[in-house]
């Protein structure tokens, strides 16, 4: 019982960790591409399971809200608008396997890399900077806040051109031709 | 030891089954009231028969659709068939752990400082429901209803989510009972400087439950009965129970956010001190059943939008009136301060 509730973070983190991994492979391995967008669902709920964990409760709330909420829906809205039923019995080709396969493994020791490099700075146990500014608890709220509207303003705002950007783009693209006018 | 898992393991487990119990009854019986209301409003008697004042109808209907056959359509989705009602009914029913009903402790599951967006958030998943019974069903018309309901959620969360922000200027914070308490220091609900934002919600309250006259995704003369139309037993019994669950949701939210939770109304004025004998609790539920009855009568009074219609009001007309009256809220809460 001890050993439990002193070891009552690490479980769920294992649990949720796996939740996310599983889900993550989960994307690559089904061929039906709704399965796959459902796995990716639980992923991004394990995802906001391990912001909670963390403290980062805001970063949690929005994660659901955004990426579960939003863009999951949209994803599979789309998928069922091109009616992709007959995608699991097409014939898939191992070719770009080799490449894939180099830039996966390349991509994935950056990741690790960081992940090593990040262990050496901070101990994990500390989540107070996630809750703090200038000091003062304050909440998660507030200190997202604080971080993105001071401290990272100027890259927050780059991003909100490039989303701008990308969205007049799809515009563009996605618009129909006038009368007379060449595609 | 045994003291601690009985507060922190033993009362909330207690809370939680009391909620929940509570909360189907209530879907129930709204099912009741809402046929009984709409026979009054045709002049018809409604149901009568099971019972003195048909009072026993919903406990009959739940009977049957325990009973009743439960068929699954058959081509191998039998897992996503089954999960609809599942993410349909757990974040319908997961939302009450944070709603608070009255003012004391114990009166609440819990009061997270992310309140609020805790709503929003896990009510969001609800959409899967729909949109993944709808698919799983191969059918035509179920696709059509889910894929209706899609769209019809994200383009009403936007106005909505807008609403909502208003109320957290005014509040400062995201916890729904310190939204209460706001209300309560400034003497006043949120509807009367929020009537705009409120408005706003409970239109967009009443297209996220997929409620007349936005229920295009089961629309009965063009879908045959939309995303459940493949369902029977107790898995369209769900479908059913989160509808109304999903009702009380949102009337407990507009209630919170714009009519000061179980505050009285004038919670300031000592002249009105009377009106004390009814306990916040009380306060609470009458205010939420007022948002139902006034979901019925929309039913009863309103014709069903067109998909196109329904659209260009969420995106051309609820959105950018939203976004003027953030700013103009926002506008009035700084200028006291100094802050403009």
């Amino acid at each position: 019982m001890q050993f439990l509730v002193t070891h009552f973070a690490q479980a769920v983190f294992m649990l949720l960790a796996l939740f996310c991994l599983g889900g993550a492979v989960g994307v690559v391995l089904f061929r039906q591409p709704v399965h796959a967008a459902l796995s990716l669902l639980a992923s991004f709920l394990g995802v906001a399971g391990l912001f909670v964990l963390a403290q980062g409760e805001f970063l949690a709330a929005v994660q659901v809200l955004v990426y579960a909420g939003g863009v999951m829906v949209l994803f599979l809205f789309v998928i069922m608008f091109v009616n992709v039923r007959t995608v699991g019995k097409e014939v898939q080709y191992l070719r770009p396997l080799v490449p894939a396969a180099v830039v996966g493994a390349l991509l994935f020791s950056a990741l690790a890399l960081t992940a090593l490099w990040a262990l050496s700075r901070r101990p994990l146990q500390d989540p107070s900077p996630l809750a703090m500014v200038e000091g003062a608890m304050v909440g998660n709220t507030e200190a997202v806040g604080w971080v993105l509207y001071r401290d990272y303003l100027l890259p927050f705002e780059v991003v909100s051109v490039l989303l701008l950007v990308a969205m007049v783009g799809a515009i563009v693209l996605g618009r129909k031709p006038k009368e007379g006018e060449r595609p | 030891m045994s003291e601690l898992l009985w507060t922190y393991v033993g009362i909330p487990l207690l809370k939680i089954l009391v909620i929940l119990l509570a909360l189907v009854l209530l879907a129930a019986y709204l099912s009741w009231f809402e046929r009984k209301l709409l026979a009054y409003m045709q002049i018809r008697l409604g149901p009568n028969r099971v019972g003195p004042r048909g009072w026993l109808q919903p406990i009959a209907d739940a009977l049957k659709l325990f009973v009743k056959e439960d068929l699954t359509p058959g081509f191998g989705e039998k897992f996503v068939f089954l999960l609809g009602p599942v993410l349909i009914i757990v974040p319908a029913l997961l939302v009450f752990s944070v709603i608070p009903f009255g003012p004391s402790p114990n009166l609440f599951i819990t009061d997270v400082n992310i309140g609020v967006l805790f709503v929003l958030a896990v009510s969001s998943i609800g959409v899967y429901g729909i949109i993944l019974g709808g698919w799983a069903s191969n059918n035509k018309f179920s696709l059509m209803g889910g894929l209706r309901s899609a769209a019809q959620l994200i383009s009403y969360e936007v106005p909505m989510g807008f609403s909502v922000v208003t109320v957290l200027v005014m509040a400062e914070s995201l916890s729904l009972v310190r939204i209460v308490e706001a209300q309560r220091e400034a003497g006043v609900w949120f509807i009367f400087p929020g009537f705009v934002a409120f408005f706003i919600y409970f239109v967009c309250g009443i297209a996220e439950t997929n409620r007349n006259p936005f229920d295009l995704p089961e629309a009965e003369s063009e879908l045959v009965a939309g995303y459940h139309t493949e369902y029977s037993g107790m898995k369209f019994a769900f479908y059913f129970l989160a509808e109304y669950a999903n009702m009380v949701v949102v009337s407990s939210m507009a209630t919170v956010m714009f009519l000061g939770g179980w505050l009285r109304p004038f919670p300031n004025v000592a002249a009105l001190n009377f009106l004390d004998v009814v306990p916040p609790l009380g306060w609470f539920l009458l205010k939420v059943a007022f948002f139902l009855f006034v979901y019925i009568w929309f039913r009863g009074t309103f014709p069903r939008y067109r998909f196109d219609q329904l659209m260009g009001l969420g995106w051309k007309v609820l959105l950018p009136v939203s976004l003027v009256n953030l700013l103009v809220v926002a506008y009035f809460v700084a200028l006291p301060r100094g802050q403009v």
